[in-house]
């Protein structure tokens, strides 16, 4: 890399693009919440904003020229902790928070599906319209 | 509402996107997250814990507490799906169906109808599609146990390589899945009956905070893991890296426990049947 002389804009899109791939993930998911009619695609797009965050602090965690967060000969008790560079090790501390998010997510999952599911056996769709117009038919009945 | 949330959207990416601007570029040693505690916890995790993975160190040492309330939240949705789903008043259904294992005949019978005795030959099932094939059902069952070997490897080896509790566990889980997927869900219930996996669920959170106890009770800090070396007969330093093995098995049950449980739970609407 270091003999090739790259133009800036080049430079420019390898040290960003990650970012831009994150966001557009997020706008995704995002739009999905908001906008999409069906509880399950609302569902579908957290997830995809979930996996943005987690992409987004994956890109944090990484460094150039470094390698996965284990120390290479560190087994037994002969191991040599002296001498380990933290420019040659990746950041471990993100790569944690997002393994215990990813298990949440997946607990988020369920949880949402769940409540879809007991929408389904009330309202009989997962139409959010729908739904909105069977509990305003309820409410005039009770009036 | 569309075109508002298309709005909102497009500012929301707008401003994301001005920002990631300022940023450090990608892969930047000096950026501003690798430089405060990360260098720390890689300086010296493998001297103060000696657990090559700095991930498992991070995840069951440093920031234990953290790990135990996320298990709990992992445990907290399978108790969620279970109150919100479970049906356990059931009103009989009209008939009952049996297959005849070797044939693949389909029984229906009536209400006050004989029923067949001989449970090697027919089995219950819940439903006329309910599918069956010899090919797909053994050819799981010869993966299932391989699989779960893996998922102990996985966990028992999340010291040196990457892995762990929550990964193994989740391997654990998807195998107990792939066997309801493979028979139907009333023989995997006969397996693993709903009641041990949530005692399994609360076993896994019980072996992590009694490690914890363990702790406060010889005298440390709530999971400070060095103290267990004078049960353990081996230096602190050891004695962190096996504390962190015994909260990795707790997240290990727990978490795969919990997926199964979901699992029974979703797939069936909370009857336990073949559901939907």
């Amino acid at each position: 890399m270091k003999g090739l002389s790259m133009p800036d804009w080049a430079e420019f899109i390898i040290a960003n693009y990650n970012y831009w791939g994150v966001a557009v993930l997020m706008m995704i998911g995002l739009y999905a919440i908001i906008a999409k009619n069906n509880l399950v695609k609302k569902i579908i797009g957290m997830n995809i904003f979930q996996v943005a965050i987690i992409l987004f602090y994956i890109t944090i965690a990484t460094k150039l020229e470094a390698t996965i967060p284990i120390i290479r000969h560190g087994h037994g008790h002969g191991a040599h902790a002296a001498g380990i560079q933290a420019a040659g090790y990746m950041n471990p501390l993100p790569q944690v928070l997002m393994l215990t998010a990813i298990v949440v997510s997946v607990a988020t999952l369920g949880v949402a599906l769940a409540l879809a599911v007991s929408i389904y056996q009330r309202y009989d769709t997962l139409e959010e319209d729908e739904i909105l117009e069977q509990l305003k038919a309820e409410e005039l009945r009770q009036v | 509402m569309k075109y508002i949330g298309l709005i909102a959207v497009l500012l929301f990416g707008a401003v994301i996107l001005t920002t990631s601007l300022e940023f450090p570029a990608v892969g930047d040693p000096n950026s501003p997250a690798s430089r405060h505690v990360s260098d720390d916890y890689i300086e010296h995790a493998l001297e103060e814990t000696a657990v090559p993975n700095l991930v498992t160190a991070v995840l069951a040492d440093y920031r234990s507490y953290d790990t135990m309330f996320e298990s709990a939240v992992v445990l907290a949705a399978g108790l969620a799906c279970f109150f919100l789903l479970r049906r356990f008043r059931r009103k009989p259904p009209p008939y009952r169906l049996y297959r005849h294992i070797d044939t693949g005949v389909i029984l229906i019978i009536e209400k006050g109808g004989k029923e067949p005795t001989n449970s090697d030959e027919f089995e219950r099932i819940d439903a006329n599609w309910v599918p069956y094939d010899v090919i797909i059902e053994k050819a799981a069952g010869l993966v299932v146990p391989f699989l779960q070997l893996f998922a102990l490897y996985v966990i028992f080896h999340g010291h040196h390589s990457p892995g762990g509790g929550f990964q193994g566990g989740v391997i654990f889980g998807a195998t107990l899945i792939l066997l309801a997927l493979s028979t139907d869900l009333r023989s995997t219930l006969r397996q693993m009956p709903e009641k041990s996996s949530a005692i399994m669920a609360s076993t896994g959170l019980f072996i992590y905070s009694g490690t914890g106890v363990l702790c406060l009770l010889l005298g440390a800090n709530f999971l400070d893991y060095g103290i267990l070396s004078r049960l353990l007969a081996v230096d602190p330093v050891m004695a962190r890296s096996h504390g962190i093995l015994m909260v990795e098995i707790g997240v290990g049950v727990a978490v795969s426990a919990v997926m199964i449980w979901i699992y029974y739970n979703l797939v069936s609407a909370g009857r336990h049947d073949e559901g939907l």
